[in-house]
């Protein structure tokens, strides 16, 4: 008997306007695997993600959580879904207007699960598992560094032990040792945690070192997929110019010349 | 052929925008009647929006009731009619300035900082943190927000008619030489229940209509800065003719024979 996917997407429609994004896009991610999607800007790797938390609504395709179709739910339907997902943002997104703990502990004080109090003392524990100190906790977002935001922005995505974690372009915006420091905590946290991972992003360094499998988007469709350690030896000439950052290939950048 | 393409164009565009307001509007409104309710985040409204807009509001009606005593006072004396002055002062502050000014400088302060609260939470992916971590925006964003308008606007427009009141019994006593007694009963004579009711049913329509334009065109704002601007702008204006426009319906409502 074949195990359900965690995350299952069929025939993916998205246009916006004349500009098809996702085109027919299918993807499986399975339970406790950590699944990158790499691609240039514009290719569709937010929607994509976007469509799956409910933010956007695919033009026409399927896409299922353990088996349960979650196009076109209801606000109510769409909250009991999202209960399984977290997600941490390119820009961490905090909640500018609450300290950090409240922003940590925001998901658990939201369902009830836990006391402001009692929230407190988790968000002081996640940031801890994330590297961050105590005192960190009661600073705004506005005092942190970049870095120190993506921290707690994991911490935050961590909080409420989910079942499916979406990075959002982990690793833009830091220094490369900044970024590897992030790498290591997304690879750390999602073991600890048993989750089930989908990362987007274009920082092939990151790519492949939380990747247990890579996928390639271009042009609205999955090109290629494969395990996180074959990609040097994939024969498809888009994605190797992909990884390589080659600027002449088959991928033709909007260029004008 | 190419006029009737704009004119097309924009009455498409007009509907559009009526049809997102109106929907825009029921959603919030249902979901200002239904659990879970965040009394954190309404109370936070209702400090910002009433206890920190008490200033603005009662300087603005102070001076307007010190303007009307004097400006009637100088049109009256033609006439030998003084004696009116307190009834004009009453009339026109309960009925029409207390509201339509505190109305116009809440709009000012607090519809603008909303539209710009809330579009910044939106082009900085705010808003669809709070959509992944389980919490509705509507409910945790825009009804505290709603509720917060409808509740005090009315509460600062009553304290702003007894300030404005005040301010014309300070320019006719010191100033316009009036018998204190005699001006505090010719006021009292010539206050009606209904003038006050009147004015603070105006100040809730007017509270609902700060409060939803800072919301909509801040939820509804797009494209970075320039985007938070435009929506900033947007709810000032728009609130501002909505308004002075349900200003006239409510006194043809109340006051036509």
């Amino acid at each position: 008997m074949t195990e359900t996917p965690k995350i299952r997407i069929r025939d993916l429609h998205k246009t916006f306007g004349p500009k098809v994004v996702l085109d027919g896009l299918d993807l499986d991610v399975m339970p406790g695997e950590s699944v990158v999607i790499i691609g240039g800007s514009g290719t569709g790797k937010s929607v994509t993600l976007k469509c799956t938390l409910g933010l956007m609504e695919p033009d026409s395709g399927t896409i299922e959580v353990d088996g349960e179709s979650v196009v076109g739910l209801n606000a109510r339907e769409r909250e009991r879904v999202n209960h399984k997902f977290s997600m941490l943002f390119q820009s961490a997104a905090l909640f500018d207007s609450l300290p950090v703990w409240e922003n940590v502990a925001f998901g658990p004080i939201a369902d009830k699960t836990v006391t402001r109090k009692q929230g407190k003392d988790l968000a002081i524990e996640k940031l801890a598992q994330v590297g961050m100190p105590a005192e960190v906790a009661d600073l705004f977002p506005s005092e942190l560094s970049g870095g120190m935001q993506k921290r707690v922005g994991l911490a935050r995505a961590i909080a409420g032990d989910p079942e499916i974690i979406f990075f959002d372009e982990p690793t833009t915006g830091l220094d490369p040792i900044m970024a590897d420091v992030i790498n290591d905590l997304i690879v750390k946290v999602t073991r600890e945690l048993g989750s089930t991972g989908l990362s987007i992003t274009h920082d092939m360094a990151s790519a492949r070192k939380i990747a247990d499998r890579i996928a390639m988007l271009y042009q609205g469709k999955i090109i290629w997929q494969g395990p996180a350690d074959s990609i040097d030896d994939c024969d498809n000439e888009y994605v190797q110019q992909f990884i390589n950052g080659r600027a002449d290939g088959p991928i033709e950048m909007a260029v004008r010349k | 052929m190419n006029i009737l393409q704009h004119i097309g164009h924009y009455v498409l565009k007009f509907f559009r925008t009526v049809g997102r307001l109106v929907l825009f509007t029921l959603t919030a409104v249902s979901h200002c009647v239904r659990p879970p309710f965040y009394p954190r985040a309404i109370l936070r409204q209702m400090l910002e929006i009433g206890y920190f807009s008490l200033p603005v509001v009662g300087l603005t009606t102070i001076f307007a009731g010190m303007v009307l005593a004097l400006q009637s006072y100088t049109g009256f004396s033609r006439f030998s009619a003084e004696g009116a002055i307190a009834n004009v002062v009453i009339i026109s502050i309960t009925r029409e300035l207390g509201p339509v000014l505190a109305g116009l400088m809440v709009t000012g302060r607090i519809g603008a900082s909303m539209a710009a609260e809330l579009g910044t939470m939106r082009v900085t992916e705010q808003v669809d943190a709070l959509t992944t971590l389980s919490t509705n925006p509507f409910k945790y964003l825009v009804a505290p927000r709603l509720i917060a308008g409808v509740l005090m606007l009315p509460l600062l427009v009553f304290i702003g008619d007894i300030i404005g009141v005040l301010g014309g019994y300070l320019v006719a006593v010191y100033q316009l030489n009036f018998n204190p007694s005699n001006y505090i009963q010719s006021s009292w004579e010539a206050m009606e229940t209904m003038d006050v009711l009147s004015g603070l049913v105006k100040a809730t329509v007017f509270g609902f209509i700060i409060s939803l334009m800072g919301c909509y065109h801040g939820y509804s704002s797009k494209g970075g800065a320039q985007g938070v601007g435009k929506a900033t702008t947007d709810s000032v204006v728009s609130a501002s003719i909505l308004i002075l426009c349900f200003n006239f319906i409510l006194t043809v409502l109340f006051f036509e024979k």
